[in-house]
């Protein structure tokens, strides 16, 4: 092949490939566009300089001493989960006392009294696919509300500086880790449970014993399937049982009517029905669950042959009992 | 008419038939039991399903160690060997005999001794389901009994539901292999003989 040759080949591969690379680039950049970055305003970068520290400098404005003061978790907040959260957009004074601005805090800081989630999403038509008011009732009756009153508050669970919405362009298996995450700071750490009640919460593998392949179920299912009473309205279940309440028969989930169609796959299954004739097909991309996942096709073709199989029996019994009857006749 | 019998099923042979059989039956019925699990109509109650699943799964993994190594150095072994010259014309020969030939009273075109107790219809369908369907059945049972061990994605398909599909397909074929050859045994020299021959041994020929 001659150089001219291979010159006339490479320009309608140019032509073909430097427009679909300008029309990749216009694509994603317009996809990028859509995505509004947020970001921290002066004050807020201000409040952070301290509380996203594990120690932060205290000064006495009339000595003029600076000291180094530990940041305690609680008050520490993480820049990045913030902005990746729900509420990442937010000043800190949206939420918090404007007196905040002033440093040494004052006193009276201490007594402002907390939103709630009601206080900002309750009666909002925005937020109605939500159901906070559903939400809000259905906790009431909790053995969390229950047990621990006051105590017990919505961040208890959803931290306001970092908790994000777990949607369906999530992977089934991300969404069952973060929302077990919730639950694991606390029944998976003692430390913190032990401030909240005098029983013995956590220990959840022993507790869990009687359930086989316990790391796959905590792997593939959120604490919630089991631990919480389903309401079709929401989204997420978030009245959360005794534990003595808890789902413990296997064929709950092990069926073609599986609960985790109205709780863990909610999502995902009223997206996408069942496109390869597999019952709940959902679920297989992710986890297979016997019982859950039979195949339409596969069922009907096995109830043919079976049944062909036993026709066929039959009508060769009959033949043979024909044939020994006229034996016997002879 | 004049019977002979001859001695075709040694202690070992008879022993694994037994526990081969009893396991396969259990295994069906909570397999059935458990793909077909509804928690309105229970037949055997999930968990008691799986466990009565594993155990026999185990047992029957156990068996079938022992056939495979008796088969390997008994003379046993040689009658699931598929001689594949000839084989279609002999499958059709056997099957034609089973469809019309039995019928008008002709005579079994490979009557069972001891060089061959069983026919090319027999020998083929015994041999493809106790080196194939079987060891498969055994393989992807014990990958569901440890699904860790399973890749989690098989193009794109998860790993754990196409093993599932393997071992819930062959062990479809294993339970109409265990109709048909129950129902084959009942041809004999009486309904009741081939029956009688794994219990004491003897094959009652015509």
């Amino acid at each position: 092949m001659t150089n001219k040759t291979v010159k006339r080949h490479r320009k309608p591969l140019a032509a073909f490939f430097v427009p679909v690379i300008l029309l990749l680039t216009i694509f994603s950049a317009s996809v990028a566009s859509d995505k509004k970055a947020k970001s921290l305003d002066d004050e807020s970068k201000q409040c952070l300089k301290c509380h996203s520290q594990v120690r932060y400098t205290l000064v006495d404005t009339t000595s003029g001493d600076s000291v180094k003061v530990k940041m305690y978790n609680e008050l520490k907040i993480d820049p990045v989960s913030y902005l990746n959260g729900t509420h990442g957009g937010f000043k800190c004074t949206d939420c918090h006392s404007s007196d905040y601005v002033n440093f040494p805090h004052p006193a009276s800081v201490k007594f402002e009294s907390k939103y709630t989630c009601l206080d900002c999403h309750g009666g909002d038509e925005q937020y109605a696919s939500f159901h906070f008011e559903t939400i809000d009732e259905e906790y009431a009756r909790s053995v969390h509300a229950d047990s621990l009153g006051d105590e017990f508050t919505c961040w208890s669970c959803h931290n306001p500086h970092s908790y994000r919405l777990t949607d369906k362009d999530n992977s089934i298996t991300n969404l069952v880790a973060y929302n077990n995450s919730m639950c694991l700071k606390c029944h998976g750490n003692s430390l913190i449970s032990s401030t909240l009640t005098d029983k013995d919460i956590t220990n959840l593998v022993n507790k869990h014993d009687w359930l086989p392949n316990q790391a796959l179920h905590f792997q593939k299912v959120r604490c919630i399937d089991c631990h919480a009473a389903q309401n079709d309205s929401l989204m997420v279940a978030h009245l959360i049982r005794p534990s003595s309440e808890a789902v413990k028969k296997c064929v709950e989930c092990h069926s073609t009517n599986s609960i985790l169609m109205s709780s863990l796959y909610k999502h995902a299954a009223r997206e996408k029905r069942n496109e390869l004739g597999f019952y709940n097909g959902v679920i297989t991309n992710e986890a297979y669950i016997i019982g859950a996942n039979r195949n339409y096709y596969l069922n009907v073709a096995s109830i043919a042959l079976f049944a062909l199989t036993l026709l066929g029996i039959g009508i060769h019994t009959l033949l043979r009992i024909l044939k020994n009857r006229s034996n016997a006749d002879k | 008419m004049q019977t002979n019998k001859l001695y075709l099923y040694p202690v070992w042979v008879r022993l694994w038939h037994v526990m081969n059989a009893l396991m396969c039956l259990i295994l069906i019925i909570s397999g059935v039991s458990m793909q077909y699990s509804n928690p309105e109509y229970p037949f055997i109650r999930f968990d008691l399903a799986v466990s009565m699943h594993n155990i026999s799964g185990i047992i029957l993994s156990a068996s079938y160690l022992m056939f495979f190594i008796g088969n390997r150095f008994t003379a046993n072994g040689k009658h699931y060997r598929i001689r594949i010259q000839g084989l279609i014309a002999s499958l059709i020969k056997q099957a034609r005999y089973y469809a019309f030939g039995i019928f008008k009273g002709e005579q079994p075109p490979y009557p069972v001794s001891t060089e061959m107790k069983f026919n090319p219809l027999q020998r083929f369908t015994y041999g493809l389901t106790m080196y194939l369907f079987v060891p498969l059945v055994l393989i992807t049972g014990w990958a569901l009994l440890f699904p860790e061990t399973i890749v989690t994605n098989f193009f794109g398909f998860g790993g754990i539901q196409a093993t599932s599909l393997l071992h819930v397909t062959a062990g479809f074929l294993i339970s109409l292999f265990l109709i048909i050859h129950v129902y084959f045994c009942t041809i004999g020299h009486s309904p009741s003989s081939n029956f009688k021959s794994m219990i004491d041994g003897y094959h009652e020929a015509h």
